[in-house]
């Protein structure tokens, strides 16, 4: 479980955060909505450890990891795994040295073992005979599942995933949340992903949160947000004249 | 810019500078791992810079000896003379310094790009991300691959130098073989090679630690990776040409 306790972030005197407190539940998805600016990305980098808090806490399973240094971090950061936006794939390594990249670093595993992991990554994230292609290679939906073998590859306990479905047609967005969320379920980690895509809030949202101008806004549960008479939060989710079909 | 916001930036970049090459000296996270980039390195910057250290050495010493041949107009000065020049020019300063300048837009511009290019496409937020002290495994391994190849590439710098002199002094008939290479035997320091690989140590130390550090804080896209590359080259160019003078100065006087 992760707690974050009133963080706050600022950057040259703008509050990009505000005391945003709230906590995200292991073997669910937890996703963070909220527009252009409102603090999704910092709030992820911040529990990453990518950018560091002003103010407040940040627990994983009650232990602090804000305010620690890179040395005492390092045992929090092989439970981490992380889905950049654009993937984030390392341009000099083929798509299994990307994924087998985490394990050469951090165990002691014969090769013929990484390989076998490796595979079963690229299993389950229904990619095969990619293994000798590099990123440049891949298309946009293939760099993203290679992402998040290499993310799953060393068996992390949370999974980040920023604005996993950017730039991807709508089937893709489908297939990659459909991984986050079963991959979510099946290991038992903590899913949390920022997200403008009101399909992954109906398909995957177990629990929403939702930032307005880096103030938590509101949270709840998928079933929560379609009722809610929040203002700031039905303009931004039924914006659309297909998300307004969505409302009960 | 007034000067003092001239200054408090230079002091910045200078601190932060300097807190960058602090946080490369740790215990790799697998030293294994460090050494395949290490190797790579040394392929990258020697092998890889062969071709254009070879083809700048000859025509750098052929020029230098026709010069030399064409400045020497006091029939009292031996013809060896000119060996003796060349040989001097290459060592002390042309193999040196010059390559090292060449070298700072080959490697210098590459190394800035690659890992601007990386921290902009966020490879180095990953490579945090898992735990692995980023400037350490991108850097470090460059900066000694550097300090270790560099030296060698500038040795086959001097014989190309002296060889191109020889080659061009001969076939433009201004100089007899033999009195170039008696002019190249005459006199010679051999503390003079030792100063040369002094500089050269240095200069690879300044290339590849300024080409990262423009590198590492590139922030933005690909407009900002150019930038981060030009001043790569610039600064590692600017930087040269100050030690040069401080250690020749040092070391020589």
């Amino acid at each position: 479980m992760i707690e974050l306790k009133n963080i706050s972030k600022s950057f040259a005197g703008r509050d990009i955060l505000k005391n945003v407190t709230t906590t995200f539940q292991p073997g669910h998805v937890n996703l963070v909505i909220g527009g252009s600016g409102s603090g999704k990305t910092v709030m992820m980098k911040c529990m990453v450890g990518l950018v560091e808090i002003d103010k407040g806490e940040i627990l994983y399973d009650g232990k602090v990891f804000s305010g620690l240094n890179r040395k005492d971090r390092k045992p929090f950061r092989q439970e981490i795994g992380m889905v950049f936006q654009g993937g984030a794939l390392f341009d000099s390594f083929t798509v299994e040295q990307n994924v087998m990249f985490p394990l050469n670093m951090f165990t002691t595993m014969s090769l013929e073992e990484k390989r076998d992991r490796v595979n079963f990554c690229l299993n389950r994230v229904n990619l095969v005979n990619v293994n000798k292609l590099s990123p440049t290679e891949l298309s946009g939906g293939m760099k993203k599942r290679v992402a998040i073998a290499r993310a799953i590859a060393p068996k992390p306990q949370y999974l980040f995933c920023d604005e996993p479905n950017s730039g991807l047609d709508p089937q893709t967005s489908i297939v990659i949340d459909n991984l986050i969320k079963e991959i979510t379920e099946e290991f038992s980690i903590t899913a949390i992903v920022n997200t403008h895509d009101m399909n992954s809030v109906v398909e995957i949202g177990d629990k929403i949160i939702y930032l307005y101008k880096g103030e938590k806004w509101w949270e709840g549960s998928m079933d929560d947000i379609l009722r809610t008479d929040n203002k700031e939060l039905n303009d931004f989710i039924f914006a659309s004249k297909l998300a307004k079909g969505m409302k009960r | 810019m007034s000067p003092l916001v001239i200054t408090m930036n230079w002091l910045f970049h200078l601190g932060r500078y300097w807190i960058f090459i602090k946080e490369l000296i740790i215990k790799p996270e697998k030293f294994s791992i460090y050494w395949k980039q290490f190797l790579r390195e040394l392929d990258n910057f020697g092998y890889g810079s062969l071709g254009i250290v070879a083809l700048t050495s000859v025509f750098m010493g052929a020029v230098i000896t026709i010069q030399t041949v064409y400045n020497l107009v006091n029939p009292l000065v031996p013809l060896s003379a000119v060996g003796i020049v060349a040989r001097d020019s290459i060592i002390l300063e042309f193999s040196p310094t010059m390559m090292s300048l060449v070298l700072a837009g080959k490697i210098g511009s590459s190394i800035a790009s690659e890992i601007g290019t990386m921290r902009v496409t966020e490879q180095i937020d990953a490579l945090e991300i898992m735990g692995i002290n980023s400037s350490a495994y991108l850097v470090l391994p460059k900066i000694l691959a550097a300090i270790c190849i560099f030296p060698f590439v500038v040795v086959i710098s001097m014989f190309l130098g002296i060889f191109g002199g020889w080659i061009a002094g001969v076939a433009a008939g201004v100089i007899s073989s033999a009195d170039y290479i008696s002019g190249i035997q005459d006199g010679f320091v051999p503390f003079n090679i030792i100063f040369a690989l002094i500089k050269t140590t240095t200069f690879a130390y300044i290339i590849t630690t300024v080409s990262a550090y423009q590198g590492y804080y590139t922030e933005g896209g690909a407009l900002e990776v150019g930038k981060s590359s030009t001043n790569a080259v610039v600064y590692s160019s600017i930087l040269i040409l100050i030690f040069d003078y401080v250690l020749t100065q040092l070391i020589l006087t």
